[in-house]
């Protein structure tokens, strides 16, 4: 039982830093079309970003400029970088930011060495918030769940009450009649650009010290991260939400399942022994395979519901 | 890209063709080091890796993440069978072997094309991206076949030898590997003519057209991928001749990223356009990485640049000049072109000062904040060099963007010389 | 055969002329690993530490004659680019290599070296190998061209089990290790060993995770919390170590980790103090050993290179063996031909700062001293402000590693004896 609470909680605080990851992605797709082969590298650079202002001016002060400063960046790369290949369609919008994960990781390099940087929590959050069973649960993650949380109300309202919300999704289906309203639809889409950064830099500041800070980060959550959008449909915010909360239970109870197929053909009288053909995947336990599912759960998404769970388009 | 097609003169393209082999066959006899054969035999590798993938992205319109998963198998396939081979389980020429990497490559792009090539666009090039990450994931853990972090291992030399044709000295393999490169280069041109090669032209360009004329668009791409996948299988499996081992690395998305890299680059909407690229990228890589630690940063760089200002890579910089050529419009560029290139080297000498003197100072400031760049040595902890560098920097952006309105100009009046001529 | 055996003679006699030609000149190191991209760190910080070894022998003059210039190449990690290296370095008439990161980088070197060799015996390369551990190439793989100055994966284990064995309040162990060759090789040793030492323990759990994936350790320690076992074994390296020692302390976790790499360069950085009093690990040297022989050449080290940007520390006791072993058989054999080095070095016995050391002749494996260590606070001496931002109390706990505030505190020596472990080399020697 205990083994259970705590695997629920960890997996629920997991699936939302993973959403706050994807919502950004998935925000910027459904409005742009464009998919930010960048995003994780926004997310690294937000952490690093709140590294260096916490090391000025302390936490409190990161967690809120570290995310303005990304999204300026995120800002600076539509005007700049996005809105000029524009012309040339969404693959070449990917190559771009291709590329552009490339310039960040060697930036990052460059600036703050190739090792990670001591980004840790604050002592104010540092400890444990419960006890649950003999476990302690930290302070930490109770937070990170309550910013993400706060963060998907937040989105939900701005897109669905507030004036610029309508304007963003007025301009997603018919820019031109929008244009002809008066509203600059190519500055929408710079603030849509930025603002999807802005929360992505917002999961590397708690995410960053959560986890550690550190040039490798952007190409170990990047695929992960499209993992979800397509599985919860490209596009899709509430499709991303729920498949990044199905994902951080599958990671998190894969990890307690101790078999294999071995074991399930023993059920049937049958045992596997070193010189079964494909002995080796016979014996591969589900808790050693668990961070290739994901990967996995999408191959097997696109074969029987191409859409994702929520999506409406496909492609 | 799609628009930017171009079609070589019939006449041309013999003379082309022959020139390539020619140069192919006579390098090694004018260098003649071992590292630069090393780096020769690469190339040649890495053509047939390119042009495999070009089919994809130049041909059919599919940028994939993960294509070093069916070279990498293919060499893996490859290397276990010259393992076999060599312990006398069945008989098979070592000349021929990379065809076994062809077959397994094609073999895992029936596996993995179906699902793959259900989409184009986004969706493809994210599938492509999962499942390279998923092969690669495996193949660290079934050591068994993947032989772990050490790789597997064999021996080229080996059985009796053919016209002392043995594999032992790597000119042999050279040349193994340039008549490979010839071979698949004419094969995958070919293809390129055949009624599939123009179907998934078509399906590229416009999908929902293709289907109404009646093509399935998802067999066009799928058998494409599959013909894709073992041209990738015999480059691996070349490559595991050439280095007589495989790794994983051979699988990882750097490998997928840098063929990427390289076709666009060199021009992914012209068949030889992969060819320039692949030579530029193993430039960067050997040359440039043999003399700064920075030659990831110029390679990203340089990437993004081609992004932005040139999507049709070298290949279409080259063949814009083709008709000005024609019409003896030449002269009229020569004059912005060398404002552009003497402004262009102010720029880059900026540049790659800052960018060398990041480096350096990030590196080893406080050991040892001597360095040297052209000729110059200095202190990085001074403020002149990064003044005088920062100078470079701005000055020659201001004076290049002159230069570049300049050649944009003589560019206008160029087309527009010719639209006249032409009508 | 009179006659291929007088110019057998004739040959030896000119390479002779030529060796001591060159004996009087340089001679030149290449040390292949990488120097650019994700792992620049840890290949940088091993050059400056060879580099500042040759200065001292040079400084010493402990070959007898011929300067050492250690020169890096960047091999990028990846195994291929290092074979294109491998050709530069044998293009430019260098004839020694040395590299350490990656045990694939050193399987696909030695084979490369011995074909190589084979095939042009004249010109043979010797391999010198300070840190890949894979035991396969001092066993199937044993080559006569190489030699490797770190011990083994399953030394390394012999001693942690040999240590372990003798405390009786360890019942069961959890194993987690990294899902490629080495973590497989650490899992299989750990059983294998503790089975023969202490039928008693029992493993508890034996996970293996995908390398690098693993962003989230929460849940494998919510399973080794479940298991309650008393001790974890883990070969974990690099950001995979640090995100499971910092999960461990997340969840109050107190079991002690006995590790390889979890002290690494760059890894206390990433841990930060999440690891005091709770991580071991295994290595031939740290700064607080004692007695500290190496105190003054570390020191010197330290503030060459200690400062920013990148606060390195000494680390590598195992370079500084490689080198002075090198030179001194230069040094015997008054020449720098690989062979006749590579001869003296066989069955060379050494006095290093731990003790004596061995490069044992059957298989090239270096038997040394091994020290198992616990992470701690630096202690904040009153007398020495230099130490004034530590926070430990144990004067035995005297230097930090990379500026961290943390240091090693030995639990344990391991005399090289007790590692060595039986090899399977059947060496072919030219």
């Amino acid at each position: 039982m205990e083994f259970f609470l705590i695997s629920m909680l960890n997996s629920l605080s997991y699936g939302l830093l993973l959403f706050m990851l994807s919502s950004g992605l998935t925000i910027i797709f459904s409005m742009m079309g464009v998919l930010n082969f960048a995003h994780a590298s926004f997310y690294m650079i937000g952490a690093y970003f709140a590294y260096q202002i916490s090391v000025w001016l302390g936490f409190w002060p990161a967690l809120v400029i570290a995310p303005l400063l990304v999204a300026a960046v995120g800002m600076a790369v539509e005007r700049y970088g996005l809105r000029t290949v524009h012309k040339y369609g969404h693959v070449a919008e990917l190559l771009f930011t291709f590329g552009l994960a490339y310039l960040i990781e060697e930036a990052v390099h460059l600036v703050w060495g190739r090792s990670s940087v001591p980004y840790v929590v604050p002592p104010s959050l540092d400890g444990a918030a419960f006890t649950l069973y003999s476990t302690d649960y930290p302070i930490y993650r109770v937070f990170m769940m309550a910013v993400s949380v706060s963060m998907l109300i937040g989105i939900y309202l701005t897109l669905t009450r507030s004036r610029i919300g309508l304007v963003i999704q007025a301009a997603l289906t018919h820019p031109q009649s929008v244009e002809t309203l008066g509203h600059n639809v190519p500055r929408v889409f710079m603030l849509v650009f930025g603002g999807g950064s802005a929360l992505a830099g917002l999961a590397g500041v708690i995410g960053g010290n959560a986890f550690i800070t550190e040039p490798g980060m952007a190409a170990a959550v990047g695929p992960i991260v499209f993992v979800v959008v397509v599985v919860g449909g490209m596009g899709s915010l509430v499709g991303a939400f729920l498949a990044s909360l199905l994902l951080g239970v599958l990671q998190t109870f894969s990890v307690a399942l101790d078999y294999s197929f071995a074991d399930l053909f023993a059920k049937f009288g049958y045992t596997v022994d070193p010189d079964t053909p494909l002995a080796v995947l016979w014996n591969l336990t589900i808790s050693q395979t668990g961070p290739v599912l994901p990967y996995l759960l999408m191959v097997l998404m696109l074969i029987f519901r191409p859409k994702g769970i929520m999506g409406s388009r496909e492609g | 890209m799609s628009k930017l097609r171009y079609r070589p003169i019939n006449l041309g393209r013999w003379l082309v063709w022959g020139i390539t082999a020619l140069v192919m066959i006579v390098l090694p006899l004018i260098f003649t080091s071992g590292f630069t054969l090393t780096i020769m035999s690469q190339i040649g590798v890495g053509i047939i890796f390119a042009l495999s993938y070009n089919m994809l992205l130049g041909q059919g319109g599919m940028l994939s993440f993960g294509h070093a998963v069916y070279s990498g198998l293919g060499a893996y396939f490859t290397v276990h069978a010259l393992n076999l081979i060599s312990k006398g389980t069945f008989y098979f020429p070592v000349t021929l072997a990379p065809i076994i990497g062809g077959v397994a490559g094609a073999f895992f792009g029936v596996i993995f094309g179906y699902v793959t090539t259900k989409k184009s666009g986004t969706t493809f090039a994210m599938i492509s991206l999962g499942i390279g990450e998923m092969v690669f994931a495996c193949s660290l853990m079934f050591s068994d076949f993947f032989g772990g972090e050490a790789g597997i291992a064999t021996n080229r030399v080996m059985g009796s030898n053919v016209l002392g044709i043995t594999y032992g000295p790597a000119i042999q393999v050279y040349y193994l590997i340039i008549g490979w490169a010839l071979v698949c280069m004419a094969a995958m041109y070919a293809w390129t003519q055949t009624p599939l090669g123009r179907m998934a032209n078509a399906v590229r360009d416009n999908p929902e057209r293709a289907e109404f004329v009646g093509y399935d668009t998802h067999m066009v791409r799928f058998l494409t991928l599959v013909l894709s996948g073992f041209f990738a299988g015999i480059a691996g499996g070349l490559s595991s001749i050439n280095y007589e081992i495989v790794t994983a690395e051979n699988l990882g998305a750097l490998a997928s990223g840098s063929v990427l890299i390289a076709t666009f680059v060199g021009g992914a909407g012209y068949f030889f356009g992969p060819i320039i690229g692949i030579i530029v990228f193993f430039v960067m890589v050997t040359a440039v990485g043999g003399i700064t630690q920075a030659w990831l940063f110029y390679l990203g760089l340089l990437f993004l640049i081609m992004v932005l200002y040139a999507p049709g890579g070298f290949a279409s910089l080259i063949l814009m000049h083709v008709p000005v050529i024609k019409a003896r419009l030449m002269r009229r560029l020569w004059l912005p072109y060398a404002a552009a290139a003497i402004t262009g080297v102010v720029l880059l000498a900026g540049l790659v000062s800052v960018v060398e003197m990041t480096y350096h100072y990030s590196a080893e400031a406080d050991t040892n904040p001597g360095m040297a760049l052209f000729g110059l040595a200095f202190n990085v902890t001074s403020y002149t060099p990064w003044a005088v560098a920062a100078g470079l920097l701005v000055g020659g952006f201001i004076v290049s963007r002159f230069a570049w309105k300049a050649v944009g100009k003589a560019w206008g009046e160029i087309i527009l010389g010719l639209q006249e001529r032409r009508a | 055969m009179f006659h291929f055996k007088r110019t057998a003679e004739a040959m030896v006699l000119v390479s002779a002329l030529f060796a001591g030609s060159a004996y009087a000149e340089t001679l030149k190191i290449a040390y292949i690993d990488p120097l650019s991209g994700a792992f620049a760190g840890v290949g940088d910080a091993g050059l400056k530490q060879f580099q500042f070894v040759a200065d001292d022998i040079n400084k010493r003059n402990l070959t007898g004659g011929p300067k050492l210039e250690v020169i890096g190449f960047d091999n990028k990690v990846s195994p291929k680019e290092s074979l294109n290296v491998l050709k530069k370095v044998i293009d430019q008439g260098i004839r020694v290599i040395t590299q350490g990161n990656g045990s694939s980088v050193a399987g696909v070197l030695i084979d490369a070296v011995n074909k190589h060799n084979e095939r042009n015996p004249d010109k043979s390369i010797l391999f010198l190998n300070y840190a890949a551990v894979d035991p396969d190439f001092t066993n199937s793989k044993c080559s006569f061209w190489h030699f490797r100055f770190d011990a083994n994966s399953d030394m390394k284990m012999e001693a942690m089990t040999d240590f372990m064995a003798k405390d009786k309040s360890i019942k069961s162990v959890y194993l987690i290790n990294q899902d490629y060759s080495f973590g497989q090789a650490v899992t299989r040793a750990a059983k294998e060993y503790l089975a023969r030492k202490r039928p008693d323990i029992k493993i508890v759990g034996d996970d293996l995770h995908p390398i690098g994936k693993v962003k989230d350790f929460a849940p494998y320690v919510a399973k080794i919390k479940a298991s309650n076992a008393d001790v974890v074994i883990s070969g974990n390296w690099g950001a995979d170590a640090s995100l499971l020692i910092k999960a461990a302390k997340d969840a109050g976790l107190s079991t002690p980790f006995y590790t390889y790499y979890f002290g690494g360069l760059g890894s206390m950085t990433a841990m930060g103090d999440a690891g005091v009093g709770k991580v071991k690990q295994i290595t031939e040297f740290h700064s607080n050993i004692k007695p500290n022989k190496t105190e003054k050449f570390a020191n010197a080290f330290n503030a060459k290179y200690g400062g920013p940007p990148n606060h390195l520390t000494f680390y590598y006791l195992r370079v500084n063996n490689e080198m002075y072993m090198l030179a001194r058989a230069i040094k015997e054999t008054k020449s720098i031909d690989p062979k006749k080095i590579a001869l003296k070095l066989e069955g060379m016995k050494f006095e290093s700062d731990t003790g004596e050391v061995e490069m044992r002749a059957t298989d090239h494996q270096l038997i040394q001293p091994l020290y198992i260590s616990t992470v701690a606070e630096a202690y904040r001496d009153p007398k020495n402000p230099k130490t004034a931002k530590f926070k430990g109390t144990d004067p035995d706990v005297k230097y930090d590693v990379e500026d961290s505030g943390l240091g090693f505190k030995t639990d344990a020596r391991i005399e090289g004896y007790v590692t060595a472990q039986p090899t399977s080399c059947q060496m072919k020697r030219p």
